[in-house]
């Protein structure tokens, strides 16, 4: 293998992810064939409903608002040299914070004070119950991907627990709170642009993209553009480095994993104060999952994250609207698809670069380009 | 308490174990060879489904199971072709076999069966009966009912526990494993290969995942329904990490977490005195809860493999 001349950066950055990518819509497209249906008729089918109408656009955007912050919780406890698996769980407690503070408090404030709060009480949940698995990491040495694994069940038993035993709604037979009083509901963007007098179509979309964008944005400027996020990527690359010059990784890893789990919490803004409106057993439905592929596309980078959430979002959206046209397809699919990119692009990220090296250094330019 | 409630408990304690005792072996062979799994869970739901499919359409349970095993030894393969062979991030490759496994299932079922994923029921000829039905009519309820009236697989897997302890302790091939999972390096230079070992060892956790995942669709249920693995990998994972990476200990743990799941849902609704209901969620997330204690070093010892999860790069 070390025959292989190195990849050149525009390939590495550019040209292998986009192979990848090709390798798992590839082997998405011979599952498809596979159960009988033309993967291309799939393809168009999909993404006319992701793209082909303003409601179809509208849901898209409303999942790519939940991928992008499960892709940048990922991405910034990756730059900080932690792998979080447990978005999903840091996600179920940012939704119980937003939800606890809108059932105590909602009636009795008014939506200008209550939505800033639920913002809060989600972030500061997500980012608690990520502060638990980086500590045991950081100071007990307790491996921080078992650890969140764990803490993922943990999560899911307490928002059952809490569900069933206190805040079921009397009378009802699902297990779901009540609704939140009106001050508590985040507009969705069909409300939010009525009074301007812009015509959207009804959908889950809410102002929380808003505040994904902003994440998005915030988690740039951290990281590359300010001495505290330096620090981070530092202890990230090597720990080794880090210490030596004075910074401390056990640290480090604890500010990573609660900006990590206050980004997860959000998703609990999106789903459930956006659109539930209530707290409901699934609202984040292996959304900690997809941020890991969100991550892995679009290398730890939130623009890249956008991209990626934005291709995510379009997935889940087109699935929904293939399974109506053809009864045989299950929107699973697309979970399957997901899994492929997380292999391809991740695990197997450098199988082809030898191969895609070797292709590039024989066309003649990039040939002669290396021997100068 | 009765004779009648021990028995049941015995026998309910050893039915919920069998799948994560099967599934923690499956983990210690690759663990100990230096490979994480956390794709236990994945491997697992793809046999199952494998067993659901091939037993509704063959017929036969020798094909069940063998499908089953095919299915998630490929699996093993892919985890090894991106780890091993080609040194990717093992965590990654677990989890993106997970939800491979996960999407995959439904899709495939959803194609074949048209019952939302549903594959249709084995037939109870293919299932797997009790090895003695009349053993709680002889015996009484615990001896009879609790220990001695299960199915093959369940046997099996106590026997595979004793099976792998001596492999890993007793043989040359479990001293090179153990070797290769703590200085790969080491073993490299004593002339073995660092990449058969860690393949064979693979392979063995592909027939171990496949029959754990065929025992719930042959044991337990009648058929294979999306998601029936319901995180059992991850705590057989867990009782894996609680055993320390040790075979025997490592059923302990499963026989603890299948008591507390036993129990978990015995006591729904149930006021004991002095401490009133126990809610089951906690019961049901005490296994999380030890598993996050014992790694954090309040109890026990955290005694990973040297070179989990690190890919070995052969030198030249």
């Amino acid at each position: 293998m070390s025959a292989a001349p190195a990849l050149p950066r525009w390939a590495d950055v550019a040209a292998l992810p986009l192979v990848n990518l090709g390798m798992a819509l590839l082997v998405a497209g011979i599952v498809v064939a596979l159960i009988g249906q033309n993967p291309l008729h799939v393809l168009t089918l999909l993404v006319q409903g992701a793209f082909g109408s303003a409601r179809g656009v509208s849901y898209t955007l409303y999942y790519a608002t939940t991928f992008i912050f499960a892709g940048l919780a990922v991405a910034v406890a990756g730059h900080g040299g932690l792998f979080n698996i447990g978005a999903e769980g840091q996600a179920t407690l940012g939704g119980l914070g937003a939800g606890l503070l809108a059932l105590w408090l909602a009636d009795k404030l008014p939506a200008a004070v209550m939505l800033p709060l639920m913002i809060a009480a989600a972030a500061a949940f997500g980012a608690a119950w990520a502060a638990v698995p980086a500590y045991l990491q950081a100071y007990r040495g307790s491996h921080i991907v078992i650890t969140t694994i764990m803490f993922n069940f943990l999560a899911y038993s307490l928002l059952v627990y809490l569900l069933v035993n206190v805040l079921k709604a009397p009378g009802g037979m699902a297990v779901e709170s009540a609704e939140f009083a009106p001050s508590a509901h985040l507009p969705t963007m069909a409300e939010a642009f009525k009074p301007l007098g812009i015509e959207w179509p009804s959908s889950p979309l809410n102002v929380s993209f808003f505040l994904a964008l902003a994440a998005a944005a915030l988690v740039y400027v951290y990281l590359w553009r300010t001495r505290a996020g330096y620090r981070l990527r530092t202890v990230g690359s090597n720990v080794g480095a880090a210490e030596y010059a004075g910074i401390k990784p056990a640290h480090q890893m604890m500010i990573a994993m609660a900006i990590s789990g206050a980004l997860a919490g959000m998703i609990g803004v999106n789903e459930v104060a956006g659109v539930s409106r209530r707290l409901l057993l699934d609202f984040v439905g292996g959304a900690g999952f997809t941020g890991i592929a969100v991550a892995i596309m679009g290398r730890n980078h939130p623009v890249g994250i956008l991209l990626a959430s934005l291709l995510f979002g379009a997935l889940f959206q087109g699935g929904a609207e293939v399974t109506f046209e053809i009864p045989a397809f299950t929107r699973d699919m697309v979970v399957t698809l997901q899994g492929f990119i997380i292999l391809f692009s991740g695990a197997m990220a450098y199988v082809l670069a030898p191969p895609l090296s070797r292709l590039i250094h024989a066309i003649p330019v990039f040939a002669k380009a290396r021997q100068a | 308490m009765d004779e009648i409630l021990a028995g049941t408990l015995i026998a309910s304690t050893l039915r919920v174990a069998t799948p994560l005792i099967l599934c923690a072996l499956a983990g210690l062979m690759a663990e100990r060879s230096g490979v994480v799994d956390l794709g236990l869970e994945g491997k697992m739901l793809i046999a199952a489904f494998a067993a659901g499919a091939a037993g509704a359409v063959s017929g036969s349970t020798a094909i069940a199971l063998g499908c089953a095993c095919g299915a998630s030894i490929l699996l093993s393969w892919v985890h090894g072709y991106a780890c091993v062979t080609h040194r990717g991030d093992q965590v990654v490759s677990g989890m993106a076999l997970n939800i491979i496994a996960a999407g995959l299932t439904v899709v495939l079922g959803v194609a074949w069966f048209q019952q939302g994923g549903q594959t249709p029921p084995v037939n109870d000829a293919v299932r797997l009966a009790p090895l003695w039905p009349g053993a709680t009519d002889s015996l009484g309820a615990i001896l009879g009912g609790g220990l001695l009236a299960h199915n093959i697989l369940v046997y099996l897997a106590l026997v595979l526990v004793a099976a792998v302890w001596w492999l890993v302790y007793r043989t040359r091939f479990g001293l090179r494993l153990r070797a290769v999972g703590e200085n790969p390096h080491m073993v490299e230079a004593a002339g073995v290969s660092v990449r058969r070992l860690r393949y064979i060892a693979l392979t063995a956790n592909g027939v171990l995942c496949g029959l754990a995942g065929a025992y719930l669709v042959l044991a337990q249920n009648a058929s294979f329904g999306p998601n029936m693995t319901a995180g059992r990998g991850y705590m057989a994972l867990a009782a894996l990490i609680f055993g320390q990476w040790r075979p025997v200990p490592a059923l302990g743990a499963c026989l603890l977490f299948g008591f507390l799941d036993t129990v978990a849902v015995r006591l729904q609704g149930v006021k004991l005195p002095h401490v009133g209901e126990i809610p089951v969620q906690a019961i049901q997330a005490l296994p999380y809860l030890l598993t996050v204690l014992l790694l954090a070093g309040f109890i026990g010892r955290n005694v990973a493999p040297q070179a989990l999860g690190r890919p070995y790069v052969k030198e030249h």
